[in-house]
């Protein structure tokens, strides 16, 4: 895997997400192994929309690779979704 | 460690915008009795013994919400609906701001010292020998404390090889600067309010979210409704909190349904500049002391516990003070709303006829999350006046101390008394010994800036974000000129 696949890591930083725990979030790099930083982009968004209508519940959300939705993400389950993910990509 | 990693914090958020949804959009009578089984529906699993007691406790911090205290319960089966009525109609917020739900404290265990499996009933025995009570006995298969003799001095802990001897606190009672939470013959905890400073620090401390703060919002939302001007007078830690800046809060909090944003740091201005004229006063006529007097948790120790340091309290008026009355010198028909990281400033609103309400920086989240109100994505508001960077930094720990430094050396021509700040933070039970002996003046420094919580404001029980993250955040904002 070359440096242009990177790992798309978008955190929403909506109101609503980012008080329900996505303030943790935004320091995700932090907390990443430097293996792990290495092969992800991590892009705060001001809001990736999956809260409209009503549907607080989920918040804080992560999408990873565009497809992906991680819904009351920590920093531990977006993590380990991160390592499952990096190693299909290694397998395939 | 991330702190919102944390199902009680997710809760309390999550039911703040539940009720400030419904009572916007006026459902909230039909809906709020079924909150509890809305978020614990009987086929999910229960985070406490079964979802029944998890909805109780869910029931009881909806109270706290609507403003009550477990203490306002004379009959279980009274519906939430009956309590939002209630709530609706007071005029005056409540006294006491604090709470603890009877069904939500788990009772923790009694002793502070433990021994665990780990034991080997070892032959040399050391605990039983540094023990000065011989409360530790060793059985066949290990050692037991018998906790009538314990009292709890710890230094068996220090001597097992094995470190079997752990120390298990109640983390609301080791929280409590003043030990006013304490067990009943039960085992639960009750808050003693002759001695409580409402400080919060037990709310942010226990993990069964037990302890409820009692909410002033339906006020708030009432006075909207009314079309009412309702000021928010946001506390200068509120940098940091949200992805936004000052100018987005403006706009974001027009659209909440306040008129218009006042930044406590105008407040602070006066505090500052009135605090340093006070100081050199005081110095003159030869006291050896001054502490600051905007954290209402502080002031609210000294008043109960510490008599001693009655006198050496600024009377100058805190950055709140200031502010509801600039507000209402504006306008008089204005309601005045704080919004702050603290549990405190509830109770000295209390007494301040310029301050009609206050709120958290977690409940105005909720607001915008109920409002569906993005802060990032808006343009910003032109703040009609900036406050003076010094006052922004009232926040964050030192920022007080800095303040009058900056207005001290602004004074004309005068030669102001050589100040000696010491900063005291957090309020815990050794800074309450050591404040008593500063005003005995048996320690050096001649200015005090106390604050009870870590970090200065932005550590405040309310706060969104670590106390690190909003106090740099404090920090740099009050460096801009």
């Amino acid at each position: 895997m070359g440096n242009g696949s990177k790992l798309k890591v978008e955190i929403c930083l909506g109101t609503t997400c980012f008080i329900l725990g996505a303030s943790e979030l935004q320091d995700l790099a932090q907390y990443l192994e430097p293996e792990l930083l290495d092969r992800v982009d991590i892009i705060g968004r001001t809001c990736l929309g999956f809260c409209k209508d009503r549907k607080f519940d989920g918040a804080p959300f992560v999408r990873l690779d565009e497809s992906i939705v991680i819904e009351r993400a920590t920093v531990a389950r977006v993590t380990e979704k991160i390592k499952a993910m990096l190693k299909e990509k290694d397998a395939e | 460690m991330p702190s919102m990693n944390n199902a009680a914090e997710r809760v309390r958020r999550e039911l703040l915008i539940r009720v400030i949804r419904g009572e916007l959009d006026g459902t909230l009578d039909q809906e709020i009795d079924r909150i509890p089984i809305v978020m614990r529906p009987s086929d999910q699993p229960a985070s406490r013994c079964c979802i029944y007691k998890d909805r109780a406790v869910l029931k009881y911090r909806l109270m706290g919400i609507l403003g009550f205290g477990v203490e306002d319960e004379t009959d279980e089966a009274k519906p939430l609906r009956e309590y939002l009525a209630e709530a609706r109609l007071r005029r005056e917020p409540p006294k006491e701001v604090l709470s603890v739900a009877p069904v939500a404290c788990y009772g923790c265990i009694e002793s502070h010292y433990v021994i665990t499996n780990a034991c080997r009933a070892c032959f040399a025995r050391p605990c039983t020998f540094s023990c000065p009570k011989q409360a530790i006995t060793v059985g066949p298969k290990q050692a037991e404390i018998d906790h009538s003799k314990c009292i709890d001095c710890g230094k068996c802990t220090t001597v097992c090889p094995y470190k079997a001897i752990i120390r298990v606190p109640i983390p609301c009672e080791e929280a409590c600067p003043t030990g006013a939470i304490r067990k009943d013959e039960s085992g639960r905890e009750w808050i003693n309010f002759d001695t409580c400073i409402s400080c919060g620090k037990c709310l942010k401390a226990c993990p069964f979210s037990a302890v409820l703060e009692r909410s002033q919002i339906i006020e708030v939302i009432r006075a909207m409704k009314e079309g009412r001007r309702v000021v928010a007078m946001v506390a200068p830690a509120i940098i940091g909190q949200f992805p936004a800046t000052l100018e987005q809060l403006a706009e974001g909090l027009r659209k909440a349904g306040f008129s218009d944003m006042l930044e406590v740091a105008s407040g602070a201005e006066l505090t500052a500049r009135n605090e340093a004229k006070e100081f050199f006063e005081r110095m003159e006529r030869g006291d050896h002391l001054m502490t600051s007097s905007c954290c209402p948790a502080y002031v609210e120790a000294v008043r109960k516990l510490i008599p001693e340091m009655r006198k050496f309290v600024s009377a100058t008026p805190s950055p709140m003070g200031y502010s509801g009355r600039l507000a209402k010198e504006r306008d008089p028909e204005c309601v005045t709303v704080f919004i702050g990281p603290c549990v405190a400033k509830r109770k000295e609103a209390c007494s301040d006829p310029n301050v009609d309400y206050v709120m958290t920086f977690e409940e105005l989240g909720a607001l915008f999350a109920a409002r569906e109100i993005n802060l990032g994505t808006l343009e910003g508001l032109k703040l009609e006046r900036e406050a003076d960077p010094y006052a922004r930094g009232f926040g964050a720990g030192c920022g007080v101390t800095a303040a009058i430094l900056h207005e001290m050396s602004a004074g004309e021509g005068q030669t102001p008394p050589k100040i000696d700040g010491k900063l005291i933070n957090p309020l815990d039970r050794k800074n309450m010994r050591l404040l008593k002996l500063h005003a005995l003046g048996k320690l050096p420094g001649n200015f005090l800036e106390v604050m009870a919580c870590e970090g200065g404001c932005v550590g405040g029980p309310c706060a969104l974000v670590d106390a690190e993250k909003g106090g740099a955040a404090v920090r740099k904002l009050a460096r801009e000129e």
